[in-house]
């Protein structure tokens, strides 16, 4: 099992649920989150302070899914997210060891 | 607050003639439309300040401050209503010295429901308790105003120690030097007795001793020629002046020039500000004291120069930054309010307008260019705003009431007249307006921080200051969200 963790365009989030939904996801974390990659950030100015606000305003989420789905994932998001602009973000797979569902008990692929 | 200009012999003896038909003097009585007016514009006062002044400058500090602001501004509206009850009304409004009036009618002694106030025409009055609550809505909003000068890093315990410190040593003498005068009734029943003295050459030099005697009864910028409407000296700058001094004194906010200090929410902001707008009608039309037309003239003036000013700072803004901003917009709209003060009732609309635009520049460039270059910490812009837009207005104020610009002259009560506009004679007044009010405000304003820093401590500690003010002085926070 792996965890596949997306930082997106806040925009871009429901895009990114259908996808996910479409390719039989049923689960997702979503987080916000401020950050910088090579977008950088941008000025602010209010009367005569002049910020470089460099954290941007993200959505992280967070999906839980059988190591044989990460290629299908990661290539719905990938083709959701994506508008070819700079900040598009990134996606990172991480191992993940044990699942449980809280209610019923169930564990690793039958708790996803 | 109008002006009468100091009688001259050979005026008084052209008014004596005017007046000689009627010997008999009238009583004066009280307008119920004029006190009708009066109440409301009372309330619409209370309105710039609570919520307005609070929520305009709530809005430009970070949300762990934003209690402390709120706070700020509502306990000094409290305490200052109160002071102004017990003394400060006697102070500023009782005859005494030309610094400072009385105790006559301190704890409101002897003022009743039927007591009456001069307005500005003979034989006009309002109740005197009316006129003793609008007066106490600018005594309340001009230290409210100081506060956003040190916002964010002082303690609670110093500004419940130094309002009304201040609201005692300084609002409360320039508002009697400003506007305290023996009123019209008292003027033209002084002429009236010199016209009825007739021939008797004792009555008549004891007529004219009494008009000399009630003309000295005024405060000492009034004396001065100094003319402002609504408060451009005894609010804006008086509260600027104040507000810089403390930003001196107190110190920068920890990572100032460094850190993101950016307003949370200029949602309240635009809100406050807009209710400021709405209430200064109450502040600028309310000064003319009666519902005439010179109400509706400061009505008008006070929309045209907000509008005029809010554009003027954000097509600069867009021009020398390179975009429009919401924050821009209403601070040149406070910035018209602020200049259009003292003019309010004074200049023609055409005059307002041109002040609007001029003052939007202005405060502009004292808000980004000189306060970047000076260096001073004034958090929310009390002196680029108020004390620049207070000068600019007091200053134009005096050019801007020639009629032959539009504006309204300025009434003579010894004659009945407009009196004859001189230009150089009325910027000296004005200047002595202006300059009395920087040296009282700043050096008495500075002397107060002082006593204030030696008794309880002007500022917070490090980690207080980190914390926000919301928690650490009053224990709650802004929002729970």
């Amino acid at each position: 099992m792996k965890i596949v963790m997306a930082i997106i365009k806040p925009f871009k989030l429901e895009e990114v649920r259908d996808a996910l939904t479409a390719i039989g996801v049923h689960g997702l974390t979503v987080t916000e989150v401020k950050g910088y990659g090579r977008q950088k950030g941008h000025t602010e100015i209010y009367r005569g302070a002049e910020y470089a606000v460099s954290f941007l305003p993200k959505i992280k989420i967070e999906v839980a899914v059988a190591t044989d789905q990460v290629p299908k994932t990661i290539e719905a998001i990938t083709s959701a997210a994506k508008t070819g602009q700079i900040g598009d973000g990134k996606i990172f797979v991480i191992n993940l060891d044990h699942a449980i569902r809280i209610r019923t008990g169930e564990a690793d692929a039958a708790a996803l | 607050m109008k002006f009468k200009r100091s009688h001259s012999a050979g005026l008084v003896a052209l008014a004596a003639g005017l007046f000689a038909a009627s010997a008999a003097y009238a009583e004066p009585t009280i307008n119920k439309g004029d006190n009708a007016w009066m109440l409301s514009a009372t309330v619409l006062v209370l309105l710039m300040t609570i919520p307005g002044l609070a929520l305009f400058y709530g809005g430009l500090v970070r949300t762990k401050n934003m209690l402390s602001v709120l706070m700020q501004v509502f306990y000094t509206v409290c305490i200052v209503i109160i002071l102004w009850a017990v003394y400060g009304y006697s102070l500023a409004f009782t005859g005494g010295s030309d610094f400072f009036g009385g105790f006559s009618k301190a704890f409101l002694s002897g003022v009743t429901p039927d007591s009456k106030a001069s307005t500005f025409s003979v034989d006009a009055n309002i109740s005197e308790l009316v006129y003793v609550c609008f007066q106490m809505t600018f005594a309340a909003i001009t230290p409210a105003l100081i506060v956003g000068a040190f916002a964010e890093r002082m303690k609670f315990s110093a500004v419940a120690l130094f309002i009304p410190l201040w609201a005692t040593l300084v609002y409360f003498p320039i508002a009697h030097m400003v506007w305290y005068w023996a009123g019209p009734d008292a003027i033209s029943d002084a002429v009236k007795a010199i016209a009825a003295a007739g021939s008797d050459a004792a009555a008549k030099a004891a007529a004219e001793a009494k008009l000399a005697e009630v003309s000295a009864d005024a405060g000492w910028v009034y004396k001065k020629g100094a003319i402002d409407f609504a408060g451009g000296t005894v609010v804006h700058i008086n509260a600027g002046i104040a507000g810089l001094v403390g930003a001196l004194i107190i110190g920068k906010r920890i990572g100032y020039g460094k850190d993101l200090m950016a307003p949370h929410s200029l949602t309240m902001s635009m809100i406050g500000a807009s209710l400021l707008w709405v209430g200064w009608f109450g502040f600028n039309a309310g000064s003319n004291l009666e519902a005439t037309g010179g109400a509706a003239l400061a009505m008008t003036n006070s929309f045209v120069a907000t509008a005029a000013a809010a554009l003027s700072w954000m097509f600069a803004e867009w021009m020398t930054k390179g975009h429009p901003s919401v924050l821009g917009a209403i601070s040149g709209a406070v910035a018209g309010l602020v200049a259009v003060t003292p003019a309010a009732g004074y200049a023609g609309p055409m005059g307002a307008i041109v002040l609007g635009l001029v003052v939007g520049v202005v405060c502009l460039f004292f808000v980004t260019v000189v306060k970047n270059a000076m260096g001073y910490d004034d958090s929310l812009d009390v002196f680029g705003v108020h004390c620049i837009g207070g000068i600019i207005g007091a200053i134009g104020t005096g050019i801007l009431v020639n009629p032959v610009l539009g504006g309204t002259g300025i009434m003579d009560y010894t004659t009945g007249k407009i009196a004859e506009y001189e230009f150089g004679a009325q910027l000296v007044s004005q200047i002595w307006g202006v300059c009395t009010t920087l040296v009282w405000s700043g050096v008495g304003s500075a002397i107060i921080y002082k006593i204030v820093d030696v008794v309880v401590g002007l500022r917070v500690n490090v980690e207080a200051e980190r914390e926000g003010l919301d928690i650490t002085e009053h224990t709650e926070r802004a929002y729970n969200m």
